[in-house]
């Protein structure tokens, strides 16, 4: 066993702590996006004045984006294999990968805002802009932690230091990762399709 | 221990990289019907149970395999599905509060 391996330390339930730890932390950002969503599925078609929905949705740019974070997830489960087995380079090119993903769909991201507000939605416009830039922008802010996340693992396989005894924290920030594109798959139907 | 730190009894393995392209290209497939339904003016009586299927459907893969719940302790499914199933409760208890439906 590594240096830094978890220690086979003894739990009441028998399962590794830390993983028990992110899964209940997961619960909880399960309710916090809940929320974001109900806000603005009741304020659905509230709005007193425009710019609505279906003026300014792109799907074509969304389904893109959709399709990045589901990419993205596949390099993920395929870079903590990598990093499972021992392969560096597997390693190095799988998290680069997913990061880049990432930031490809954060991009994305910061082009639809800026043409929503070129198109005169802000935060302040009427109840879609208040709550489709509140619920987006956290989950934009989600992707971008996951990326910085990411690329600090890269770090750390580049300077040799994430081998298998290390690869639970390749798997608790795949897990992360995942969340953030299931939070999409219901944002992407509920907010951008079912309009 | 591959893993990096000692599995559970009950844990299984995780699938490989084949397991996982196959599960992403049926990601990749519902997402191409999800749009598809979108743009066929003829699936608009059917266009929200329909989407809502789909999407929880990706969920469910995301979870399962990516997230490897299929595999793991079952403790971590409840830890993440009973607080979905408050948040989906909560939904749909303010939606009927606020009168969507």
């Amino acid at each position: 066993m590594g240096a830094h391996a978890e220690e086979a330390h003894h739990t009441s339930t028998g399962l590794n702590n830390r993983k028990l730890l992110f899964w209940s932390f997961l619960g909880s950002e399960c309710m916090f996006f809940g929320s974001l969503i109900a806000t603005y599925l009741v304020y659905k078609g509230r709005s007193q004045v425009g710019p609505y929905p279906h003026e300014v949705f792109d799907i074509p740019l969304t389904s893109y984006s959709a399709f990045l974070l589901l990419m993205s997830s596949l390099t993920m489960v395929l870079a903590l294999a990598a990093v499972q087995h021992n392969n560096r380079k597997g390693s190095l090119i799988w998290l680069a990968a997913t990061a880049l993903l990432g930031m490809h769909f954060v991009a994305n991201q910061v082009y639809e805002f800026t043409d929503f507000l070129h198109r005169g939605l802000n935060l302040q416009t009427n109840l879609f802009g208040s709550t489709f830039y509140v619920l987006t922008g956290f989950h934009g802010t989600h992707v971008t932690v996951g990326v910085i996340w990411l690329w600090s693992l890269f770090m750390m396989a580049l300077r040799g230091k994430l081998g298998a005894d290390r690869s639970l924290d390749v798997e608790i920030a795949g897990l992360y990762w995942h969340f953030v594109d299931v939070v999409w798959i219901a944002i992407f139907t509920l907010i951008y399709l079912i309009q | 221990m591959e893993h990096g730190y000692d599995r559970h009894p009950n844990e299984k393995a995780h699938p490989g990289a084949r397991a996982y392209l196959a599960i992403a290209v049926v990601l990749l497939v519902i997402t191409i019907v999800e749009v598809a339904i979108f743009y066929i003016p003829s699936m608009k009586p059917v266009l929200v149970p329909s989407l809502l299927t789909l999407s929880a459907l990706k969920f469910a893969l995301v979870a399962m395999f990516y997230m490897h719940l299929k595999f793991d302790h079952k403790l971590f499914s409840w830890l993440f599905v009973v607080p979905m199933a408050i948040a989906a409760a909560v939904i749909l208890a303010l939606m009927m509060l606020f009168g969507v439906f």
